[in-house]
């Protein structure tokens, strides 16, 4: 695999006053894919969040491709595509409309067919989006991925509401993708299998879970 | 540029696809605007001396009430999100959803106001003072309020809250808005009626200005931190 | 652990409040008491207004306060936003009560003042409107701050709007007044003379200074108390989580 592409170094989440991890470091190449693990409130989706520059790292520092970015999210925000744990579709538009508003392509470009075909959803794609189901409204969202070009992508589970089918269609997916050299870093309950994942257990670097941790967090010196 | 026309014409087919969206304003705008005589009597110079006011405090409650609606829907169904991580700068996003909210807010409100006039007995010199001022006054109600919009999201009694943040504001666009046809009506010559108006025009034309610089700025750091 | 060293320290910061706060509060009640017993006492009733000319030595300084603290606290909050120190917001956050209380302050003794004046507890004069406004910006501001689940988020919010409201202070008062000389005859009189006798300026200006001192006092006070709140949440956090 090639050299360091975004790395996080010492970071610390502190939300409403907790903190939610602290000290933590993680490494991704070219075509890796990184596995978030951890039980529920150990920050995974805190830590992608993280990534994607929405939320700012109170302590520690992001590096794109040897670049500090800590204080300029930008630097990175252009090459990664987020996917929450909403999908931001507009039920009034139509499939292919929702889906060309936020690929910045117009609606003839071939490539958002193409990104629905990987999803099957090109039969629905003149279909409002109030008439899908939640596992339809999902691939929709996910079918960004593949018409907005990014190079890291960050899943925050992904595979809510699909089905068995669907999950191996986006297994495929991001096989392909790392093949092309993209990145992928997610975080699931539900297994998706990928090949030699790196994995990044994030109840070592939270207090909630890390007892060692808790101690240094109620130092004295430490702010509110 | 590009970025900024997508945003609009998002946004003007989600209002033109939600029609009752669209109407709402305008219909809160003319029935509060007609209870007036009710309350106050028919005596035409009365309606016609306070019709300025009427027409303005009714057209600013009448924004003030589609604010809330502003950036919510995307803040509560992750579009918010998304716009920010987009490459667009979240600056020229937040003009591009203010400029459509007053096309679907303040235009219908500018489009009403003569009808409203009309029932007011106001004079047609008034009448054309009063369309200058309002196409100078209503972006800026839209721009202050989208600060407030953006400021309330996810906080609790959201809608409760924007008017006590918004209404302080909007204080020096009234009077101007107001002052403006004021002046016009008590000119004696015809031909004086735009030079009285003019340093009114003038000073909702600054205060538009002044908006249009500190919305952008404001608004986007709100965003930010709003899904921090 | 690198990373703990860059925590400011509100351990110093109580520290320091501990050793000025004695020293303050005495000039603040030395200063008050001066203030006080002058304007009462040594400074002359007014030729027209007489001895309802001292409610004076509260609304005046009152007013000023009104407007310094909404000062110091967008100054306060461009501090939050640009350093995001916490300090910062524990600052705006203590300073806005105060502040409204003095603005409270100075609109009920202006109406106080204004009935023997002007024969009505309320007037609609430039001054008495624009100090309601900024009334209702700090309610705002108090409101914005304390409407979130998360303190920080209230915190953030509330530091973009006061610099909103601080930038459009001046447009307020501006416009208050235009319209004020347009709709008031000219008749009404203003409450404040062109020139003032150093014998009410005097007591004026030291009333200034211990409204001040008072300031400072209540502001480090309750800085301090929110300090000690945090560190209480933070110790029954921490009983939580080792039990987790």
């Amino acid at each position: 695999m090639g050299s360091s592409l975004f790395q996080g170094k010492d970071l610390t989440c502190i939300r409403g006053g907790r903190t939610v991890f602290l000290g933590l470091n993680f490494n991704l190449a070219k075509g890796q894919a990184l596995v978030l693990e951890g039980p529920n409130g150990s920050g995974k989706s805190s830590l992608i969040r993280m990534l994607s520059g929405l939320v700012r790292p109170r302590f520690g520092k992001l590096v794109w491709q040897e670049q500090d970015a800590t204080k300029d999210p930008e630097i990175f925000q252009k090459h990664i595509h987020y996917i929450g744990h909403r999908n931001a579709i507009k039920p009034v538009l139509t499939v292919l409309e929702n889906l060309a508003y936020w690929s910045g392509k117009t609606k003839d470009d071939p490539g958002l067919e193409d990104a629905l075909d990987h999803f099957r959803m090109l039969p629905l794609k003149h279909t409002p989006a109030n008439l899908l189901s939640s596992g339809q409204s999902r691939r929709l969202t996910l079918s960004r991925l593949l018409a907005s070009e990014r190079s890291v992508w960050l899943l925050d589970e992904p595979s809510v509401g699909l089905d068995v089918a669907s999950v191996s269609l986006l297994e495929e997916v991001i096989k392909t993708h790392r093949l092309k050299g993209g990145s992928v870093i997610f975080a699931t309950h539900s297994p998706i299998q990928v090949e030699n994942p790196d994995r990044l257990n994030l109840q070592d670097y939270s207090p909630l879970y890390n007892k060692e941790l808790l101690e240094i967090e109620n130092d004295e010196e430490s702010w509110i | 540029m590009k970025a900024f026309l997508n945003i609009v014409s998002r946004d003007l087919r989600l209002a033109l696809r939600q029609k009752s969206d669209l109407t709402m304003a305008v219909l809160f705008f003319i029935l509060t605007a007609m209870l007036f005589p009710f309350g106050l009597g028919p005596e035409p110079n009365l309606l016609a001396r306070i019709a300025p006011g009427i027409i303005w405090v009714t057209a600013l409650l009448a924004v003030l009430l589609s604010l809330e609606r502003l950036f919510l829907a995307d803040y509560e169904d992750g579009s918010l999100e998304q716009l920010i991580l987009s490459s667009t700068s979240l600056e020229i996003a937040v003009l591009a959803k203010v400029l459509a909210h007053w096309l679907t807010t303040g235009l219908p409100l500018i489009l009403a106001a003569p009808l409203i006039a009309l029932l007011f007995n106001m004079d047609s010199d008034a009448m054309t003072i009063l369309l200058i001022a309002m196409v100078l006054g209503t972006p800026s109600l839209s721009l202050i309020g989208a600060i407030a919009a953006t400021l309330t999201l996810g906080a609790r009694r959201g809608g409760v809250l924007i008017p006590l943040l918004v209404l302080p504001l909007y204080i020096p666009t009234l009077i101007f808005g107001v002052g403006a046809i004021d002046a016009a009506m008590n000119s004696l010559e015809a031909g004086a009626v735009i030079a009285n108006a003019r340093p009114h025009l003038l000073l909702l034309g600054a205060i538009l200005l002044v908006s249009l610089l500190i919305t952008p700025l404001a608004g986007a750091a709100a965003l930010r931190q709003s899904v921090e | 652990m690198s990373v703990f060293h860059r925590f400011a320290n509100p351990n110093r910061f109580l520290k320091l409040t501990n050793q000025v706060l004695p020293w303050v509060s005495g000039l603040t009640v030395i200063s008050l008491a001066v203030g006080l017993y002058m304007s009462f006492f040594t400074s002359p009733p007014d030729y027209q207004q007489g001895e309802s000319v001292r409610i004076m030595y509260i609304h005046v300084p009152s007013a000023w306060m009104a407007m310094f603290v909404y000062t110091s606290i967008a100054i306060a909050s461009v501090c939050s936003l640009i350093w995001r120190h916490p300090l910062a917001d524990l600052a705006a956050k203590a300073s806005a009560p105060i502040g409204a209380g003095f603005t409270f302050l100075a609109l009920a003794t202006g109406s106080l003042w204004g009935k023997p004046m002007w024969g009505a507890w309320w007037v609609w004069d430039a001054r008495l409107t624009s100090v309601l406004i900024l009334f209702f910006l700090y309610l705002g501001h108090m409101a914005l701050m304390n409407a979130f689940e998360e303190q920080e988020r209230g915190n953030k919010a509330a530091a973009v709007l006061a610099i909103v409201g601080f930038v459009n202070i001046p447009i307020i008062k501006f416009s208050v007044d235009w319209w004020n000389t347009l709709h008031q005859p000219a008749s009404v009189m203003r409450a404040d003379g062109p020139t003032i006798d150093p014998s009410m300026l005097w007591p004026l200006m030291i009333m200034g200074i211990a409204f001040k001192l008072f300031y400072i006092v209540v502001l480090l006070i309750r800085i301090k108390s929110e300090l000690i709140e945090a560190k209480l949440r933070k110790y029954r956090r921490a009983v939580v989580d080792k039990a987790h």
